[in-house]
């Protein structure tokens, strides 16, 4: 099995997870609080990664990234090459594409606090940012543990992106999905099996511990 | 019921004492209308001195958003709020946070994921942790809650969810206390403890208190002053006897607990008896009431409460009771130990017995009767 593949693939999963934390809070939190009029629209935003064909986001964070947008010639200036076909291309490109898997299990937890709560909180004297952290976010743990996984998940098996935007460079863009693609091209279905089953083992161990987590009755033990 | 609370300055420090200026009333002038509650607008103003007002009126008449308002969590369209030089709203809009308000709601809404000592103290973090210790053990002693103070709220009862809830919000020192029903939930004994404990915490710390209610007996148990709200707007307001026992509207009357409100026509005034003879609408029934200034042939409402009239058999004479009615029973019906006959007069008037008083009459529906009233048993409303 290559594990060089292996590797990368989990670390790009723990940078996207750890990168949509801090980016799908404030989005999710604008998402469940705003009374924005054309708020629709930017939730439709935010889930089109859902709906559209991987190849399809991945032509237009390519093209994006590429040396003739202006985020690239940024990012060209900024650091001596461009962002198609490198790590931190792949992490954008990533992010993207699993934003509502973190965003919406957020928004959906967020929405489920009491909103007397809220008002409770600040009628005590907190600010929106103290009520946040005192009492939104320990209330929406189930919902962030979700997202966390999900886009984890979600981020460990992605194909049609990272073809899009990485290509197949071993240890820099190569990933488990793209790896098991390329040995079965090879017909060497022996490896390619053994690192499919890999996969999906991580993904169904990682979204058992979501269910798990989400149990509400644990007096009930599964194994009792 | 004995109350541990010392009167004087145990709960507060020295600095939020002063600031929180004793004594000062909350001035209230607002106007806000709702696009989508068919054309519903709340109109009030008044001014809530220290201790308890009664904040009273039918569900839907706009006194959860008359506290709202106060508390900040919803903005009028236009007037003033301010304590004590401080304007809530007016010129500007003072943020919640920053309002010192304690507010009970009436689902309490304590912090599910809190203990009941955390979720005392979430209004005081800002304090040095000896100070934030000591006033939460002296405001978790006197509303007798120390022993839960590890507990969740869903560990514990709704009389001691009740009590947290209001040392929640009283522990910051608030300089407005509002209460949304807070004891509706709660059985008789456990609801009186709790009024105990406040009227205790209100002695010593003067401070305007807004009381959301739709229960008479609180309003009597606790009221200073009662305000009766409807459609959003004040239509009474007094001390409880005051609005409450001499009614001068139906609504009112119909809280107050007046079980017959009848139209009537003034028939006659005699000035000098200080009385009137009204007829009571649909009927030939012809009551004497007080005095009061309407023209012959005016038409106003009669309350009497079902308490005030007595009942007899064989036509009474001898008594200074001025009306006496003749009709016929027509039900009886059994709540508790009161039994309440309703009795045809041309209408009908319901009369509260005692078990006793219908078993010795040997009251059933068909009986003839007479209703006795009298003169200053009628209330008389616009």
């Amino acid at each position: 099995m290559d594990w060089q593949a292996f590797w990368l693939t989990i670390r790009l999963a723990l940078l996207v997870a750890a990168a949509l934390v801090v980016i799908g809070l404030p989005i999710a939190c604008w998402i469940t609080y705003s009374r924005w009029r054309w708020k629709f629209l930017a939730e439709a935003v935010v889930a089109l990664p859902i709906v559209l064909p991987p190849t399809v986001l991945g032509f237009y964070v390519l093209v994006a990234l590429g040396s003739r947008s202006p985020l690239g010639r940024l990012w060209q200036a900024l650091t001596g090459h461009t962002l198609a076909f490198t790590f931190e291309g792949l992490v954008i490109g990533s992010i993207l594409y699993s934003l509502p898997f973190a965003v919406q299990p957020f928004a959906a937890s967020f929405a489920a606090v009491d909103r007397k709560l809220i008002a409770a909180s600040s009628t005590l004297g907190a600010s929106r940012l103290q009520t946040f952290f005192r009492v939104i976010l320990p209330l929406s743990v189930s919902g962030l543990v979700t997202g966390i996984a999900l886009s984890f998940a979600h981020t460990m098996g992605e194909f049609g992106v990272v073809l899009m935007v990485g290509g197949n460079i071993p240890g820099v863009t190569r990933t488990v999905s793209i790896d098991i693609y390329d040995q079965v091209q090879a017909f060497n279905y022996a490896a390619a099996n053994q690192t499919a089953l890999v996969l999906l083992a991580i993904s169904f161990v990682v979204l058992s511990v979501v269910y798990a987590l989400n149990r509400r009755v644990w007096a009930v033990w599964p194994w009792k | 019921m004995a109350v541990e609370i010392e009167p004087g300055t145990r709960l507060r420090t020295g600095t939020s004492a002063a600031m929180s200026g004793g004594g000062d009333a909350l001035t209230v002038e607002i106007r806000k209308r709702f696009a989508n509650g068919g054309g519903f607008a709340l109109e009030v103003s008044f001014a809530a001195l220290p201790g308890i007002t009664i904040v009273f009126g039918p569900s839907g008449a706009g006194k959860t958003t008359l506290l709202d308002c106060i508390a900040g969590l919803a903005t009028p369209d236009s007037g003033r709020i301010a304590i004590a030089g401080r304007n809530f709203f007016g010129d500007a809009n003072l943020a919640v946070q920053h309002r010192r308000i304690g507010y009970v709601f009436q689902d309490l809404a304590l912090f599910p994921h809190l203990s009941v000592e955390k979720n005392v103290q979430y209004g005081i973090s800002a304090l040095a942790v000896s100070a934030r210790r000591q006033r939460t053990d002296a405001i978790l002693q006197s509303f007798r809650i120390s022993h839960l103070r590890g507990r969740k709220p869903g560990e514990i009862s709704g009389g001691e969810r009740q009590r947290v809830a209001l040392a929640r919000a009283l522990v910051t020192d608030p300089c407005v206390l509002l209460l949304d029903e807070p004891l509706a939930a709660l059985d008789a004994t456990t609801k009186s403890n709790i009024i105990d404990d406040l009227r205790a915490w209100n002695q010593a710390h003067r401070i305007p208190i807004l009381y959301v209610t739709h229960s008479r007996e609180e309003v009597f148990a606790l009221g200073e002053r009662v305000m009766v709200l409807e459609n959003g707007r004040i239509v009474a307001q007094g001390t409880p006897h005051e609005v409450m026992s001499a009614p001068r509207q139906e609504t009112v009357a119909l809280l107050a607990g007046f079980e017959n409100i009848f139209d009537a026509t003034v028939v006659a005034a005699h000035e000098d008896r200080g009385t009137m003879t009204c007829r009571l609408a649909g009927s030939n029934v012809e009551l004497e009431t007080p005095l009061i200034r309407a023209d012959v042939g005016s038409a106003l409402k009669v309350g009497i409460r079902a308490g005030d009239i007595l009942l007899a058999t064989i036509l009474p004479s001898g008594l200074s009771a001025r009306n006496v009615i003749p009709g016929k029973v027509v039900s009886l019906t059994q709540h508790d130990v009161i039994v309440t006959a309703r009795v045809d007069c041309g209408m009908e008037m319901a009369v509260h017995l005692t078990l006793a008083a219908r078993d010795s009459l040997h009251l059933q529906p068909g009986r003839e009767v007479w209703l006795v009233v009298k003169t200053h048993s009628c209330h008389l409303m616009a």
